[in-house]
């Protein structure tokens, strides 16, 4: 049977995370894997929402080594908890904070681990082992699971490493401002270090100053896995960044301007990574150089009725892709934007279907759609919804409540605007229009109070 | 943004909720929120039900505080409901660190 490694650390002195700027060696690391294991209880389905990506990554690892699979949802709302455990009703919630109820029964993660060492023999995992699920918001109200084997979560990975330039016999640091639960961070920070011999930071560093003193606490050479809306925080902030000698971002497309910008003053190279939640990442490019994305070795894409697929290499089946994309070549392409239907509020992915299901679903709201609102705002570039709704019965503030139970914080409608009727055409359909205009109508009423 | 501007040349002593205002003035403008200043609540969270801000309203907020009053702040992201707690904490916070 094939098998991978489960991490590959060449020695138990190998360090495989900081925390606090404190090594951690890959036989502590394995050790307190170990004794997680046993301890976990009955249930073959984990909800593993750690916050420290050490304690995070030493649950994965207890899973893995038990059979025990991963849910990776993309927002942990009452209501896809709910979906969660009628998908899988044995799943229970692995945490490391005590404040925090989830609708799941709670295991938390012990406060001290035995530190009496166990031998250092590296769990295989087979490569068909059902390793993580991950949901996608669908477009009915229902998330979509996508399962990902051990095998092909490690291939996919391994694929980006070599592209990273992190297999080439230097101990990298990866810091990452992404939490480990979303792909991307899982991916890029937890994975990437368990394949690659390599470590991560256990913190997620958050604001610029956090961020700079993330870095510093860290020996080079260090990668700093970051997104579009860190970046464009770190650019606007005064803080002066330690040498990083990699930035890596992904969530959404960058500028071109923006990657010059960052690699100038930062005196580094970023690599942007293109991926989704169905099939991984697949692709890369240096912004700087080229907006053409390169695809990883044997991942290929095709049309099939004015749809792009992708196929090959990781990727489970042949998969849609939700962007609108132009194959220029065997291996390249580019990106032009986003399907319709999908929405992306700084790096979280929903699908207008799904949100509007959402908004109806409210007992109380007999009409209402979702729009993104014309041009992106502030210092960090974050493009964000309106919703236009007619409840006669409800309030402003009762139906923020009522969406707040249903979906992520950041597709909270602002504005939020109650009407008598849609400005609906004769098709049925509201036009874009409309909604911008109603939106700018109701924030210019609102400053002239 | 000229009202901003105009905003940045008064580092005068404020009185705790002078600065409470000042503060909320710049959380409506910047995020365009649907609320007037003296409206917020300077007891309810910012996070979550309260205001309803979100991690990336927080990170503007973060960059308007560094600009404003010189404050870099510094938090692990799990503590950030912390630091944000309310606005009266956040104005007892920058009166504390401001360095303009």
């Amino acid at each position: 049977m094939d098998t991978i490694a489960l991490l590959s650390h060449s020695t138990p002195t190998a360090v495989i995370a900081y925390r606090a700027g404190v090594p951690v060696t890959a036989q502590r690391f394995l050790s307190d894997a170990k004794h997680l294991a046993r301890s976990l209880p009955a249930g073959n389905h984990v909800l593993n929402v750690c916050a420290d990506r050490y304690r995070f990554t030493v649950g994965l690892a207890a899973c893995l080594i038990t059979g025990r699979v991963s849910l990776l949802p993309s927002t942990h709302t009452p209501e896809v908890i709910a979906q969660l455990a009628g998908f899988a009703p044995d799943a229970f919630c692995l945490t490391d904070d005590r404040s925090r109820d989830i609708g799941l029964p709670r295991v938390f993660y012990p406060e001290e681990l035995p530190t009496t060492d166990v031998a250092w023999d590296v769990p295989q995992i087979p490569a068909t082992q059902l390793a993580a699920i991950v949901f996608t918001s669908g477009s009915t109200g229902t998330p979509l699971p996508y399962k990902k084997t051990w095998g092909r979560l490690a291939r996919c990975v391994l694929d980006g490493a070599r592209r990273l330039g992190q297999l080439d016999g230097r101990s990298h640091v990866l810091i990452g401002t992404v939490p480990a639960q979303h792909m991307y961070g899982f991916e890029s920070t937890v994975l990437l270090a368990l394949l690659s011999g390599n470590s991560f930071c256990a913190e997620r560093p958050f604001y610029p100053a956090d961020i700079a003193a993330a870095v510093a606490a860290v020996p080079r050479p260090r990668t700093l896995v970051t997104t579009p809306v860190h970046l464009r925080a770190l650019l606007a902030s005064q803080i002066d960044l330690p040498p990083m000698d990699l930035v890596v971002s992904a969530t959404a497309p960058l500028g071109q301007d923006l990657a010059r910008a960052v690699e100038a003053r930062f005196h580094t190279s970023l690599l942007e990574i293109y991926g989704s939640t169905e099939t991984g990442q697949i692709a890369m490019r240096r912004t700087a150089e080229s907006v053409t994305w390169r695809l990883w070795p044997h991942i290929r894409l095709k049309v099939s009725s004015d749809q792009v697929f992708a196929h090959g290499g990781h990727v489970e089946q042949v998969t849609a892709m939700q962007d609108v994309i132009e194959i220029t070549g065997d291996d390249e392409f580019l990106l032009h934007g986003r399907t319709a239907d999908l929405v992306n509020v700084a790096g979280k992915r929903s699908s207008f279907g799904y949100l509007n299901a959402q908004l109806n679903a409210i007992p109380g709201v007999t009409d209402g759609v979702f729009f993104l609102r014309d041009g992106a705002s502030g210092s960090t570039g974050v493009a964000r919804l309106g919703a236009v709704v007619v409840a006669p019965t409800l309030s402003v503030a009762a139906l923020t409540e009522h969406l707040r139970q249903r979906i992520d914080p950041v597709f909270l409608p602002r504005p939020l605007i109650i009407v008598e009727s849609l400005p609906r055409n004769a098709t049925g359909k509201v036009p874009q229009q409309e909604l911008q205009h109603l939106a700018n109508r109701h924030l210019q009423t609102d400053e002239s109070l | 943004m000229s009202d901003n501007a105009s905003l940045m040349q008064q580092p005068a002593p404020l009185t705790d909720v002078g600065l409470q205002r000042e503060i909320a003035a710049l959380f409506v403008q910047a995020l365009n929120l649907e609320v007037l200043p003296q409206d917020i609540d300077p007891e309810a969270p910012l996070y979550g039900e309260g205001l309803g801000l979100d991690s990336i309203d927080i990170l503007e907020v973060a960059l308007i505080v560094s600009k404003q009053y010189g404050i870099q702040l510094r938090a692990d992201a799990a503590e950030n409901q912390q630091t944000f707690r309310s606005l009266r904490h956040l104005a007892e916070y920058i009166a504390a660190h401001r360095t303009k």
